[in-house]
């Protein structure tokens, strides 16, 4: 009689009656703005973070303990870092010897340098030729600028594999140009292409030139010409126009475009693999090689490590010039 | 002073499209040759079709093929999930916490070189097999996930910059009216950034096909992608079946380009037709 607000009735009338009031209380109020706040933004952010987190950063954590291990026939080849000793006491072991390998054998050492500079000279052979050719393009017609941008991102879409097979046919001993210039007399023996330092050059360079002038070609595309005429009206000439104005304008699209060639093909494999000689040494061959054929995990992480520290300065440059295009977009 | 450097621009055009294309199309021509030589033309017995019918006769090349396509496709969709929220957390939801660091972990597999990724891969891989019991053994589901975390990299990029492209004000008038905020993505959002998202299907699509060493890191026995096949053959020298194959898919995929073009100004056609249509009606 006294508890006359709450209705009498079947229980399901009295289920949905508490439940009513229960909704109204603030705590019941505040869990479901909790619940709100879990599963708006924080999840949607959360998808791709912890993606990244687990299949891009945990790995390169794994890598970095497995070169501080001891290689060993098993089954994973590598020893484990720690491991309890009679049940109490934890053995922490790490060895360096993997580092110290990398800088007593002459072979890790020469890779290196002979990596960065292939990549190095490939970068500024591929801005040579890109960047004319970013900049015709840029200064053609609407049309035909649409044909030209198809045919630079034609190749990009075709396999890279079968480009750089592509040059095999043309540079072996009896390969296209051989065979071209030997019928028109002007050599009388094959000139020898493949497996040396030229293939490697050529087959980065080609590889990697759309990477090269599609960023700069943006740049160029965007710039604004008046600029250009103005300099001309006050009698500047066109080369120290170019070297004042269009110049420093593309120069984030030189950087961008650098950077996504030289990165890549420190690390390159397939290049040196199929193009290269037994001598061409380049870090990624090597790594390849520690990993497949001798089967020596920890010194292969060792190889990255120390690749990767190479490359954290121009990774840095690259992620600084991506985040300045993303937020000029704005 | 202008003649001559449109002279030089053209110059660099000519010599610098001969480049590119030059390889492409001598492997397209000496498919045709009889010679197992392949580039020592046979001028006899070619043009020839014979070695794209032994290439249509190798199973092996057919059973790698399937694999390839099968990985390449679950892998631009699920890249495609992944990245197109990448890029909409980037660019709609403003300033929190940990966005620099999903900003450059999205960038960074676009520049890392394949063999760190093939290696970090395979020891995350052999270490959680170890620890958790999965994946069992390497094949088609760790090919995939590889695969998935290098390409949505570049579907955030695409669609990112393309959010970055038209402002937020249907999205806001749309919040404005009462919708809530999962509906305002699907029916405003997504229909906008459709092109975006297509290209980043078909961009991730083409990195999968294509990828060699990661896929050779993280690739168990019995999983051989059509690119390890290939590069298996290539290892040994010039390969006649190969310049056949080749030759297909160069075909293959320039069509596709092309048509892609061609639907793509004729959408923009379309557009303009109806913006001076509507200016025009409005007058």
């Amino acid at each position: 009689m006294a508890n006359s607000a709450a209705p009498a009735g079947p229980l399901y009338v009295r289920i949905v009656y508490w439940w009513h009031v229960l909704r109204g209380t603030r705590a019941m109020r505040y869990t479901s703005l909790l619940v709100h706040r879990l599963t708006g933004k924080p999840l949607v952010i959360s998808i791709p973070s912890l993606w990244l987190l687990l299949f891009f950063i945990i790995p390169f954590i794994i890598v970095l303990k497995i070169s501080f291990a001891e290689s060993r026939i098993a089954m994973p080849p590598y020893s484990p870092l720690w491991e309890w000793v009679s049940g109490t006491m934890l053995q922490i072991k790490l060895t360096i010897a993997n580092y110290a390998f990398l800088f007593e054998d002459a072979l890790y050492t020469n890779a290196y340098i002979n990596s960065l500079k292939i990549a190095g000279i490939s970068t500024i052979l591929c801005l040579l030729l890109g960047y004319p050719m970013a900049y015709g393009m840029a200064r053609s017609k609407p049309s035909t600028r649409n044909i030209l941008l198809l045919l630079v991102v034609l190749p990009f879409w075709t396999s890279f594999l079968l480009r750089v097979y592509a040059w095999i046919g043309l540079l072996k001993n009896n390969g296209v140009i051989n065979n071209i210039l030997i019928s028109l007399g002007i050599i009388d023996e094959p000139i020898v292409m493949m497996q040396t330092d030229f293939a490697v050059y050529l087959g980065i360079v080609y590889s990697y030139l759309p990477f090269m002038i599609l960023p700069l070609y943006s740049t160029l595309e965007k710039m604004d010409l008046t600029l250009l005429e103005a300099a001309a009206d006050l009698g500047c000439r066109p080369t120290k126009a170019f070297l004042k104005i269009t110049l420093p304008l593309s120069l984030p699209g030189i950087v961008a475009g650098c950077m996504l060639v030289f990165i890549p093909a420190v690390g390159e494999y397939v290049i040196p693999a199929l193009l290269g000689g037994p001598d061409t040494l380049m870090i990624g061959r090597v790594l390849w090689d520690e990993f497949f054929a001798n089967r020596d995990w920890p010194v292969a992480s060792a190889v990255a490590i120390a690749m990767l520290l190479l490359l954290v300065v121009p990774i840095m440059i690259f992620q600084y010039t991506q985040g300045r295009e993303m937020r000029a977009h704005k | 002073m202008m003649g001559k450097r449109s002279v030089f621009l053209l110059c660099a055009l000519v010599v610098g499209f001969t480049f590119l294309y030059v390889p492409i199309l001598s492997m397209v021509v000496f498919s045709f040759n009889a010679s197992k030589l392949v580039t020592v033309w046979d001028a006899y017995n070619s043009p020839t079709l014979k070695w794209y019918v032994t290439m249509l006769a190798n199973e092996q090349l057919l059973d790698a093929a399937k694999l390839s396509i099968t990985i390449a496709a679950m892998n631009a969709t699920g890249a495609v999930v992944l990245g197109t929220i990448a890029g909409l957390v980037l660019a709609r939801f403003g300033h929190f916490r940990g966005r620099t660091f999903l900003s450059g972990i999205t960038s960074a597999p676009l520049v890392m070189p394949e063999v760190i990724t093939g290696l970090s891969l395979l020891l995350l891989f052999v270490t959680m097999e170890s620890v958790l019991g999965w994946p069992a053994g390497r094949g088609i589901t760790t090919i995939t996930i590889a695969h998935m975390t290098f390409s949505m990299a570049y579907v955030t990029v695409i669609v990112q910059s393309r959010l970055s492209t038209f402002d937020e004000s249907l999205e806001e008038a749309a919040m404005d009216l009462g919708a809530h905020p999962g509906k305002v993505f699907f029916v405003i959002t997504l229909p906008i950034i459709m092109p975006a998202i297509l290209s980043g299907w078909l961009l991730s699509f083409t990195l999968s096909w294509d990828d060699l060493v990661i896929s050779s890191f993280v690739s168990g026995p019995g999983s051989t992608t059509l690119p390890m096949l290939i590069f298996s053959k290539v290892k040994l020298g010039v390969n006649p079946e190969v310049n056949a194959l080749a030759t297909v898919l160069v075909a293959i995929v320039s069509v596709g380009v092309l048509f892609a073009a061609w639907y793509m100004r004729r959408q923009e056609r379309v557009r303009d037709r109806d913006i001076q249509m509507a200016v025009a009606a409005n007058e």
